[in-house]
């Protein structure tokens, strides 16, 4: 993975002394919360419902054991045990006091990481796929471009005050399993006549107006894509909206210019910008490419697992897939316990799966939108002392992209700007699917629940989603079926009226029944609701 | 504190800023001020008789003018090229990338702040209009773009 | 009633007026009545409160009551997490909060 030069290095130093400058100045009142705000902001520092929330960036949802380590003790020294792994493969602090944040960055730095850009109406974390790197199918490892915008992006000097926050996602599988469709910006990298490309798509987005990224261009050249990326900012910059915070996403641009229109203009400030020497060499790829080459695989290791251990057989088949390597497996964490909170870790757990890393694989994880984690590079002779330690620690749920592999924001819990509580619903629902044999029946059902129109929990992209709203003071929630995040993106449909927090999961039950009882062979949930529409469960829920 | 912060040698530009839609409707004026949504490029063939643009930033938070002042130094202009409006000392360095030159401050600015905010980074990771060598070209001085 | 609230600018801990001060319990708030937004911005002036505002509260057995399900919340702590709540030793605090 990517190591900081001495270049990096010395501008994440310099942003923590700014960014302490800019504290200092703010707790001795020479800058009012207004002026201060939007500068915590990018540096990740929320206000939030019980404390400061700090969110730190994980790059393309890559991270090291030593950073996962050093993410575990600064939930140990200043927060409260815990961090909080987020729908954009960051992790977030619940508890932050603003006197200790600058010494927070500064602790990261050591690391090579940063809370940069996380936050604010400017370019946020580069996401991509879990799997990248390691899965056979991939065109090429999408990573050294995720960090080549990552470099593009941060502080760039134009798109600092955009309308809005920007989201952009590389990845470059026919499989998408980071969303790639519902990002402001999405990436495919593709192979046409012997050269890497980009597929770009633009205007996904989810919120109050959710919508599938439209194509814009089928062939943006490697060594282009900046400049074309540049292009595409810079005609939401000038004419994003701005009057209306809930209508100033590039989406809205697209989707009230029409996705030709859109295209156009930014085809014809990429004509004026591709020639004005944006474009990194070919060579700043090269340097960066080696870093995420493959680690050190032993060759000829036996595909043999033990399966003798019924659990153990259980976890394998469920949380195991497949890595391009011989005698390799990707191995996925799960952070939904039974009843559990989805996407929280103790710094115990954070110290455990650094460990592991360490010692299982090649001290590299993961992070997934789902909000769980990955070791990338596991020895499947490993496997087992790999599941007993998860298991001891609470981290060998086998349920991964089953119902209880549910993605829930903070929600009212935590959040300000959410309307309802998210968690006790996912807990809920956890332990009413809890059964392994009916979670095996249901199979793939992915659930996302949102405490707020904003949608953090992706709920627009559930095949079940479930979004929290404020009726009247009480809590009340929205049932929507038939959403996708994947390469079959769709946004979710609204069943009908709202329900209870208990009601919903009532719900829920009478839905998944359904499916059971309709689903023809070989279909997922999602398959079959797409065949079957949306009446007959409408009649199922509500009589 | 600072009022006014300049970059350029020689006498700041006095003359009154016209509108847009003034300066392009008559000859005379030489400066002119563009609002947070005008389209610089209206200006683009008058950049020889313009030896001041003003940009204003309504409030800082509305970045629109830093694209109109990327894009009319990538278009030649040399002249003068003021943000005006809400600019803290924290916006300072990303404006100077964008081409401004100077700074008319609505809130005079804290003079140590400044200065520290000017020297604060070093290198810088995009190529822009402002001339500094970004870090791929620093790290790859052999290339063309080097 | 109306009361005030927000966060403690270092700290970032849910504070509520008190009239002489800021307390960390909500059910030291006092009634406000007009005066809160004007307490709001000179409190925040001083720096020794962050975001406050003025909520409708009632007063009940258990004391004040905030109006809205959020600010309850805010008053006690993540009804996910009794024990980093204000009372972790309460079983039913949380039922404080519905």
């Amino acid at each position: 993975m990517y190591r900081y030069d001495s270049y990096d290095q010395s501008i994440v130093d310099a942003r923590v002394e700014e960014f302490r400058d800019q504290v200092q100045r703010r707790l001795a009142g020479h800058l009012t919360e207004d002026q201060f705000k939007p500068l915590r902001l990018m540096n990740g520092l929320y206000l939030q419902l019980h404390a400061y929330m700090l969110r730190v960036a994980i790059p393309y949802g890559t991270l090291s054991a030593k950073q996962m380590r050093k993410l575990g003790e600064i939930a140990a020294k200043y927060d409260k045990g815990y961090g909080h792994f987020t729908t954009r493969q960051n992790l977030q602090y619940n508890w932050i006091k603003l006197a200790d944040a600058p010494d927070i960055l500064a602790e990261l730095a050591t690391v090579e990481m940063h809370a940069i850009q996380t936050s604010g109406n400017c370019i946020r974390n580069i996401s991509s796929d879990q799997y990248a790197g390691v899965s056979a199918d991939e065109v090429t490892d999408p990573r050294p471009w995720a960090e080549l915008l990552r470099q593009w992006s941060t502080f760039h000097p134009e798109f600092t005050y955009l309308p809005r926050k920007f989201k952009i996602c590389v990845i470059a599988n026919e499989e998408d399993r980071a969303a790639m469709r519902l990002h402001d910006i999405g990436l495919k990298l593709v192979l046409r006549d012997g050269r890497i490309g980009a597929e770009v798509y633009a205007g996904g987005g989810m919120g109050r107006t959710p919508m599938v990224a439209p194509q814009i261009n089928d062939f943006v050249p490697e060594d282009e894509i900046v400049s074309y990326l540049e292009a595409c900012l810079r005609v939401y910059n000038r004419y994003g909206r701005r009057d209306n915070k809930y209508k100033a996403r590039i989406k809205i641009l697209v989707h009230e210019l029409g996705v030709e229109e859109y295209k156009r203009q930014v085809e014809e400030e990429y004509a004026h910008m591709r020639e004005l020497g944006l474009n990194p060499p070919t060579e700043e790829l090269d340097r960066i490419r080696p870093f995420f080459a493959n680690p050190a695989y032993e060759q000829g290791l036996s595909d043999e697992i033990d399966r003798t251990d019924p659990a153990f057989a259980l976890w394998v088949d469920r949380q195991v897939a497949a890595h391009k390597q011989p005698g390799y497996a990707i191995v996925n964490i799960s952070l939904k316990p039974r009843g559990g909170i989805p996407g929280d870790a103790s710094a115990e757990q954070i110290e455990l799966a650094a460990d592991l890393a360490e010692t299982y694989s090649f001290d590299e994880l993961r992070v997934t939108h789902a909000q769980n984690l990955v070791l990338p590079h596991v020895r499947k002779s490993d496997l087992y002392a790999i599941w007993q330690k998860l298991d001891v620690a609470g981290l060998a749920e086998a349920n991964l992209d089953l119902i209880t592999d549910i993605i829930a924001c903070p929600g009212l819990d935590y959040c300000s700007l959410a309307n309802a509580r998210s968690i006790p619903l996912a807990q809920k629902l956890s332990e009413r699917f809890a059964s392994a044999e009916r979670q095996k029946e249901l199979g793939e059902l992915k659930v996302k629940i949102s405490g707020c129109i904003n949608a953090c929990g992706h709920h627009h992209a559930g095949h079940i989603g479930v979004l929290g709203v404020d009726r009247k003071g009480v809590e009340n929630f929205q049932l929507s079926l038939g959403g996708s995040g994947a390469e079959d993106a769709s946004v979710g449909q609204i069943t009908g009226p709202g329900f209870s927090e208990d009601g919903v999961v009532d719900a829920i039950e009478k839905v998944t029944d359904l499916y059971l009882s309709q689903r023809e062979e070989g279909e997922r949930f999602l398959d079959t609701y797409r065949r079957l529409g949306m009446k007959p469960f409408k009649e199922a829920i509500y009589g | 504190m600072v009022e006014f912060l300049t970059f350029r040698e020689g006498e700041a530009g006095q003359e009154p800023a016209v509108t847009v839609e003034s300066f392009t409707g008559q000859s005379n004026s030489t400066a002119v001020r563009i609002e947070a949504g005008e389209d610089a490029r209206e200006l683009l063939p008058y950049l020889d008789r313009l030896s001041l643009v003003e940009v204003n930033f309504p409030a800082y938070g509305d970045g629109r003018g830093y694209s109109a002042a990327r894009i009319l130094r990538e278009a030649g202009y040399q002249g003068e090229l003021r943000a005006v409006g809400d600019v803290l000392v924290d916006q300072l360095n990303a404006m100077r990338r964008c081409g401004f030159d100077s700074f008319r401050p609505e809130k005079a600015l804290d003079d140590a702040a400044v200065e520290r905010a000017l020297n604060r980074y070093a290198d810088v990771y995009q190529k822009t209009v402002d001339g500094r060598r970004p870090l791929w070209a620093k790290r790859h001085p052999e290339t063309v773009n080097g | 009633m109306k009361i005030l609230t927000g966060n403690d600018l270092g700290t970032g801990d849910v504070i509520w007026w008190a009239g002489d001060g800021w307390s960390r319990q909500v059910g030291d708030s006092i009634d406000v009545g007009d005066k809160g937004d004007e307490l709001a911005r000179a409190e925040e002036a001083a720096l020794r409160v962050v975001g406050a505002y003025v909520i409708d509260a009632t007063v009940t057995e258990e004391g004040v009551r905030p109006a809205h399900i959020k600010d309850r919340i805010r008053a006690l702590g993540p009804t996910v997490r009794p024990d980093l709540t204000l009372k972790p030793n309460d079983a039913d605090a949380g039922n404080w909060v519905i």
